[in-house]
């Protein structure tokens, strides 16, 4: 079943077209992985399909529910989570806080919420620092509490911006195994991500996007040949 | 299950640090018992004013501090609760019990006319609107004859000291005991506030609106919904300075520096923390009081001068206010390493 459908949705900024035409879906409890350039329109789109930034035209369909042009709190409301490029923990709260600010949308007794967060919390792998104010963890345990955070709202879809994004190598494989093991738990996926290898480990298909438009769509495999793909963005992988 | 997470689930949910609990019962009791002890009227005043001054702060913190909006025209809603009950009780006799009520009342409908416009506005615009609003409000009512225009209203005293009038001749004992209650009372409410959904979801629209919106919150109606909160707070303690001095005037009531001194209190003390308010209050509220007796009728602005050289300080010492010299896990949220 498609639980995200995407057709011809496009946003201009003055003169630059940030999105083209970009049409795509998603299988319910697969993972769609997001590649392009710097600049392709990836954010962009994440923040078209989560209302985020009113997209100008096109059609954007959870299941079968029109959310073109709806608000970011009414869209997540339906159950579509996401992370952010640039990180937005509530920074002055305790990560146990952070979590439980989405876990109120499920639960609305403040032990049963707390609960709730401490077994996200735990299935993130930062149980022992759910005392820690946000702006005292690491990059890569903010990524897991946005991970958190979002996941606390019980989405049935969760975008990813950048997950792997600006951490050391030696967090990276962590960081994967997680989205894994979201993967498992039966929600889907849309993450963006830069690194080739990753989006090939995790994704059940890829859309590449270039300079606002979608220049292939499809199985890792497929993608990883694509020609178009190869120029804009993958170089000389093929080579490699 | 996991032996940590089995572990961290079984925690309380709140510090309940027995020392602190005792403290504060003990301060409780102590303001209580001060007035048996043949307090004389300046003390009585003088505790009196850190009570309001401590909830009107308390207010201001609700909306700046809990959700982020930074008000400079907090004062229009003092001033809407002392025209309320001196209005209804000289016309149609209505105890100020029941008015400070309707000025609670009229409060909250002006704050949801005027947030619903205004909180679309963000930083510094909201506070410049805000700041127009209230100094609109004062001229509005230095040209309403039906509430006496500039004059303003005299409120008709009583023969004797009258619980059901609120006016109190003999001693300022009384009053004491009313603003303790609403000090108490408002303190109460907005600490369980603070540990409530909805104080962790105006800590969120005040963090980061938009990580807010991905968490289903929609920050507009939040922001209305504290500001709301906010100008009922402040409103009362119009309604009982009214009753407290029986006359009200614009330009006393309606006053810019209102809507200052409720910032300087929040931001000495610590804004955001429900405890910075009463710092605050306990602390500038006397200098206040104190440059006004020796230094003349306004206090020779030393008062001012003051609160300028405190801010400064403070600003560059301990942004966080005077609260943040207390150690965080005895009086803030829970947090265990």
């Amino acid at each position: 079943m498609k639980i995200l459908t995407v057709e011809n949705l496009s946003k201009s900024f003055g003169g630059i077209h940030a999105n083209r035409d970009i049409s795509f879906d998603v299988e319910e409890g697969s993972i769609l992985g997001v590649i392009g350039p710097n600049g392709a329109g990836k954010s962009t789109l994440f923040d078209l399909i989560t209302g985020f930034t009113k997209p100008d035209t096109g059609k954007v369909k959870f299941f079968d529910k029109n959310i073109f042009g709806i608000s970011p709190d009414k869209i997540s409301n339906l159950g579509v989570g996401r992370t952010f490029q640039k990180l937005k923990p509530f920074a002055d709260q305790t990560l146990l806080e952070n979590v439980m600010i989405g876990a109120f949308v499920k639960e609305k007794d403040i032990k049963r919420a707390r609960d709730r967060a401490l077994e996200i919390i735990d299935f993130v792998d930062l149980i022992e620092k759910r005392h820690h104010f946000a702006k005292e963890l690491s990059t890569g345990q903010r990524k897991r509490l946005e991970m958190a955070r979002a996941m606390a709202i019980d989405p049935k879809l969760l975008l990813m911006d950048e997950v792997t994004g600006g951490v050391d190598q030696k967090t990276i494989p962590g960081l994967v195994e997680l989205v894994k093991k979201l993967k498992n738990t039966g929600v889907t996926i849309i993450t963006i991500e830069h690194n080739i290898n990753i989006i090939m480990e995790i994704s059940d298909n890829v859309l590449a996007l270039d300079q606002g438009k979608r220049i292939a769509f499809g199985e890792p495999k497929e993608i990883q040949n694509n020609k178009q793909v190869i120029d804009a963005y993958l170089g000389t992988f093929d080579a490699a | 299950m996991d032996s940590k997470l089995e572990i961290a689930k079984s925690e309380p949910i709140w510090n309940t640090n027995n020392r602190v609990i005792s403290i504060i019962a003990g301060l409780v009791i102590l303001l209580f018992a001060l007035p048996l002890f043949g307090m004389n009227s300046f003390y009585l005043h003088l505790f009196i004013m850190i009570f309001m001054h401590a909830v009107m702060a308390q207010s201001w913190n609700v909306i700046a501090g809990f959700s982020g909006q930074i008000s400079l025209g907090h004062g229009a809603f003092f001033g809407i609760g002392a025209y309320a009950t001196s209005f209804f009780y000289m016309e149609y006799g209505i105890t100020p019990w029941i008015s400070i009520f309707f000025g609670m009342f009229v409060s909250g409908i002006f704050a949801v006319l005027i947030g619903i416009p205004m909180l679309r506005l963000s930083g510094h615009y909201f506070a410049i609107a805000t700041l127009l609003i209230g100094i609109s409000f004062q001229v509005v009512f230095q040209r309403w004859d039906l509430v006496g225009a500039a004059s303003g209203l005299w409120v008709t005293m009583t023969p004797e000291d009258s619980w059901s009038a609120l006016q109190f001749h003999s001693s300022k004992a009384p009053y004491y005991y009313v603003f303790l209650m609403f000090f108490l009372i408002t303190f109460f409410l907005v600490w369980l506030l603070s540990r409530s959904k909805l104080g962790y979801r105006l800590r969120a629209v005040r963090d980061d609106p938009q990580a807010a919106l991905s968490l289903c919150i929609n920050v507009s109606n939040y922001k209305i919904i504290a500001y709301v909160i906010s100008a009922m707070i402040m409103a009362p303690m119009g309604s009982l300075f009214a009753q407290y001095i029986l006359i009200i005037d614009p330009d006393r009531v309606f006053n810019i520096e209102i809507s200052i001194i409720v910032l300087l209190i929040t931001v000495l003390g610590g804004i955001g923390n429900v405890w910075g308010p009463i710092i605050g209050a306990a602390i500038l509220v006397p200098i206040s009081e104190y440059s006004r007796i020796y230094l003349g009728g306004t206090g020779g602005a030393v008062d001012l001068i003051f609160y300028g050289l405190i801010l400064m300080i403070i600003c560059i010492f301990r942004p966080n206010g005077l609260i943040s010299f207390i150690p965080k896990d005895i009086l803030e949220r829970k947090k265990q390493r």
